[in-house]
C-alpha cells in the first residue's frame, strides 16, 4: 500500500467520526498550546525582570554592612559593629581615583521614612533616600520634570527634595504640579525641584512610593549622624564590575582595619548577580509551567489511545476484511498508525495556531514571549504522541486473526 | 495426478474449546480439488461447512492435520505470505458480502489490488473492468448502503475477481438473495469456472448445487459423501 493509499484511508477513518476526531484533536490542541503558550509566559516573565534589571544598570554595586539591614537600628549593635560602619569619608575614599580605578561613581545612601504633607493632604513616603547627585544617573534614576539637586545643595544642606511619580501624584494630584510646591516632610519644609521618571515595578514595593533629598539634609533634619545604609558604586564599565568590587572590598577592608581572620563585614552586591539569581528563579518557574503543559499533552496523548482504542474495536470487522483480501500487518498497522498521527498532528497544528493568538496578549500582567524551540518541541511531541499512544491499539489491531476480526460482532 | 491437486486438505480437525464444552466442528477431513473442479458443498447447520471454508480460505488454521495449496503447506508460511495467498490466490465471497462501509463500490473492489501493490492507475482499469463484468459499471461511486443485496453480493464478486485468483471460495453466496439474484451470480460462476478458475461454493439449494460437477456432503463434521452431479 502506497503512502497515499495509506493517508487515503485514514482520512476517510478520521472523517467517519468526525465529532470525535475533532474533539479528540482539541485534547491534543490544548496540550501542544499549554506548553507554547506557559512556556512563553514563563520566558515573558524572565525577559521582563531582566529588561528591568538592565535598566537598574548593570554595572552597579551596592555595599552595605552585612548583618542587620540597613539604617539607624544599626545604632544599637555593639561596638564592633560600629567599627565597621560605612561612614561619608569611605564614600569619599572610593570615589578618588587613585584608591579605586575601577570606580566611576560613588554615592552614600541614608534612608529613612516621613509623612509629607502639602496643604491639608498627606503621604506617607516609605523610603526617603538621603545621597549625592551621582546617585541618580548611577541608579538610572532620571528626572522627568524639574531638576536634581546640585553639589552646592548637598554642601549646603539645603531642603530641597525629588519626589518619586506615586508620591508626587498622591500629593498634587498631577505629577507636573509638584515641581516648585512647598511640602513638609516631619517638621520641615522643603522645596519640590524635581519628580523622577517612572519606574517599573521589581519586586512587591512601589519604586515610585519615593523621595530623594541631599544626604546632608536628610542626616540634619531626619536621620541624624549615624551611619550610612549603602553606598552606591558605579564600576566605570561592565567588564570592570568584578575588578571594581575587588577595589571596594581591599578599600574598605583596609580602611576599617578588618582582620583578616574574620569574614568581611562588608555585603557587596551586584546586579549582575542578582540579574543571574532572577533568571535563575524565572528559569525554574518556566520549568514548573511547561511540567503543567506537558501533563495537559499527556492527558491528550491518553485520548488519542482511547478514541484509537474504540476506533479499533469499532473497526475490527473491517480489519477482519481487508485482512481477508490481503491485507499484511504492516499494512493494518500502518493505517491505524497514520491516523493516531494525523489526529495528533492536525491537533497539534491547531494547539500551535492557538497558542500564536493567545501569546500576543498579556496573560496574567506578563507579555509572552514565544520560544521558537518550544513551537518545534510541542509540535514533534504531538506527533510523537500520536505515534506512542496511537501504536498499542494498531498493534493490537494488526494483531488479529482475520476470522476473529470478521466474526466480531 | 495426487502431486499436482490446486487444494489438498488431510485429515483435517478443527476444535473450538477444550474439555467438556470442547466443539468438534471437524472430525478429521479430506479432500482434494483439482484446478478447474467446480464444486459444492452441502450438509446440515453445524455440520462444519463454514469452518473448513475458512481453513481453506486461510482465515483459519485448522487444530490438526495439514492444508497443501497448489504445492505448499500452509502451515509453514508466515503471516505476510499468507496475506499474500489470501491477496492473490484466493478470491472469496461471504454470504453477508463484507464490504467495507463508507467506501465506494470502485474503492471496494481496488482493495486487494491495492493490498498486491499494484499502481494506481492500473488498480483503476482493473477495478472498473470487474465492476463491468458483474454488470455495476453506473454504479462505481456507489456505497454499499445504496446497493441492493445483490448489488452489493455482485461487488463482492467483482472485489474477489479483481486480482485475478485461481480459486474462488464462496460461502452461501445467495443465503440472502432473491431467486433472479441467485440467477445472476450463479451465471456469473459458470463463467468463472468455463474460463479455469477453481470454485467452491457452500450452499444450502439443491438448485445451486446444481451448477457444480462435484457435489460433497457434510455432516457432523465429516464428509459423508462425494460425487460427481449429474446435469
Ligand atoms: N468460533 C467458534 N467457537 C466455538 N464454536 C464454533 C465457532 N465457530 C463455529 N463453531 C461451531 O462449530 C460447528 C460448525 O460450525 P460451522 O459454522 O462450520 O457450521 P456450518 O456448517 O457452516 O453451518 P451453517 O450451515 O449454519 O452455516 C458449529 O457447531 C458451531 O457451533
Ligand atoms: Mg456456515
Amino acid at each position: 500500500m502506497s503512502p497515499r493509499d495509506l493517508f487515503g484511508a485514514a482520512l476517510r477513518g478520521l472523517g467517519a467520526n468526525k465529532m470525535r476526531s475533532l474533539l479528540t484533536m482539541l485534547g491534543v490542541a490544548i496540550g501542544v498550546g499549554a506548553v507554547i503558550v506557559l512556556v512563553a509566559v514563563g520566558n515573558g516573565s524572565g525577559k521582563a525582570v531582566q529588561d528591568r534589571l538592565e535598566a537598574m544598570g548593570t554595572n552597579l554595586l551596592t555595599v552595605s554592612t552585612s548583618g542587620g539591614g540597613g539604617g539607624f537600628q544599626r545604632g544599637q549593635a555593639g561596638p564592633a559593629a560600629q567599627q565597621y560602619s560605612l561612614t561619608l569619608d569611605d564614600a569619599a575614599a572610593l570615589a578618588d581615583n587613585r584608591l579605586a580605578p575601577d570606580v566611576a561613581a560613588v554615592a552614600p545612601v541614608m534612608t529613612s521614612n516621613g509623612t509629607a504633607t502639602s496643604g491639608d493632604v498627606s503621604y506617607t513616603i516609605n523610603q526617603v533616600i538621603g545621597t549625592t547627585p551621582e546617585y541618580l544617573p548611577a541608579t538610572n534614576t532620571p528626572v522627568s520634570t524639574g531638576a536634581s539637586f546640585t553639589k552646592q545643595d548637598v554642601d549646603g544642606s539645603r531642603r530641597v527634595i525629588l519626589l518619586g511619580q506615586t508620591a508626587a501624584t498622591e500629593l498634587f494630584g498631577r505629577a507636573n504640579a509638584a515641581v516648585g510646591q512647598t511640602i513638609k516632610l516631619g517638621a520641615v519644609d522643603f522645596t519640590v525641584l524635581g519628580v523622577l521618571a517612572s519606574k517599573d515595578s521589581t519586586g512587591f514595593n512601589d519604586p515610585n512610593a519615593t523621595a530623594i533629598v541631599p544626604i546632608s539634609t536628610l542626616r540634619a533634619t531626619q536621620a541624624g549622624y549615624g551611619p550610612l545604609n549603602q553606598i552606591v558604586v558605579q564600576a566605570a564599565d561592565k567588564d570592570k564590575v568584578d575588578t571594581a568590587q575587588a577595589e571596594v572590598t581591599q578599600l574598605l577592608t583596609a580602611r576599617h582595619q578588618v582582620p583578616a581572620t574574620t569574614t568581611s563585614p562588608y555585603r557587596i552586591t551586584n546586579s549582575a548577580q542578582i540579574l543571574q539569581t532572577s533568571q535563575d528563579t524565572a528559569a525554574t518557574f518556566t520549568a514548573l509551567l511547561a511540567t503543567v503543559a506537558a501533563i495537559s499533552l499527556i492527558v491528550g496523548g491518553i485520548g488519542v489511545t482511547n478514541i484509537m482504542l474504540v476506533t479499533v474495536t469499532e473497526r475490527t470487522r473491517e480489519i477482519g476484511i481487508r485482512k481477508a483480501l490481503g491485507a499484511r500487518r504492516r499494512a493494518i498497522l500502518g493505517q491505524f498508525l497514520i491516523e493516531a498521527t494525523l489526529l495528533s498532528l492536525l491537533g497539534g497544528t491547531v494547539g500551535v495556531i492557538a497558542a500564536l493568538v493567545v501569546s500576543r496578549f498579556q496573560l496574567a500582567g506578563v507579555q509572552p514571549v514565544l520560544v521558537p524551540s518550544s513551537i518545534a518541541l510541542a509540535f514533534g511531541v504531538s506527533a510523537a504522541v500520536g505515534l506512542f499512544f496511537g501504536s498499542m491499539p494498531a498493534h493490537r489491531a494488526a494483531g488479529l486473526r482475520p476470522i476473529d476480526a470478521l466474526r466480531h460482532e | 495426478m495426487a502431486a499436482d491437486a490446486l487444494i489438498d486438505i488431510r485429515n483435517v480437525t478443527k476444535t473450538y474449546g477444550a474439555g467438556e464444552t470442547a466443539v468438534h466442528a471437524l472430525r478429521g477431513v479430506s479432500l482434494r480439488v483439482e484446478a478447474g473442479e467446480y464444486v459444492a458443498v452441502m450438509g446440515s447447520s453445524g455440520s462444519g461447512k463454514s469452518t473448513l471454508m475458512n481453513i481453506l480460505g486461510c482465515l483459519d488454521t485448522p487444530t490438526r492435520g495439514e492444508y497443501w495449496l497448489d504445492g505448499t503447506n500452509v502451515a509453514r508460511l508466515t503471516e505476510d505470505q499468507q496475506a499474500l495467498v489470501r491477496g492473490r490466490k484466493i478470491g472469496f465471497v461471504f454470504q453477508s458480502f463484507n464490504l467495507i462501509p463508507r467506501t465506494s463500490a470502485l474503492a471496494n473492489v481496488e482493495l486487494p489490488l491495492t493490498y498486491a501493490h499494484l499502481r494506481r492507475t492500473e488498480r483503476r482499469q482493473r477495478a472498473r473492468r470487474a465492476l463491468e463484468l458483474v454488470g455495476l459499471a453506473d454504479r462505481e461511486d456507489h456505497r454499499p448502503n445504496q446497493l441492493s443485496g445483490g448489488q452489493q453480493q455482485r461487488v463482492a464478486i467483482a472485489r474477489a475477481l479483481a486480482t485475478g485468483p485461481r480459486i474462488l471460495l464462496a460461502d452461501e453466496p445467495t443465503g440472502n438473495l432473491d431467486a433472479h439474484s441467485t440467477d445472476e451470480v450463479l451465471g456469473m460462476f459458470d463463467e468463472l469456472n468455463a474460463e479455469g478458475r477453481t470454485v467452491v461454493v457452500i450452499t444450502h439449494e439443491t438448485e445451486v448445487a446444481q451448477h457444480a460437477r462435484r457435489l460433497v456432503l457434510f455432516s457432523d463434521g465429516r464428509i459423508v459423501s462425494d460425487e460427481k452431479v449429474t446435469r
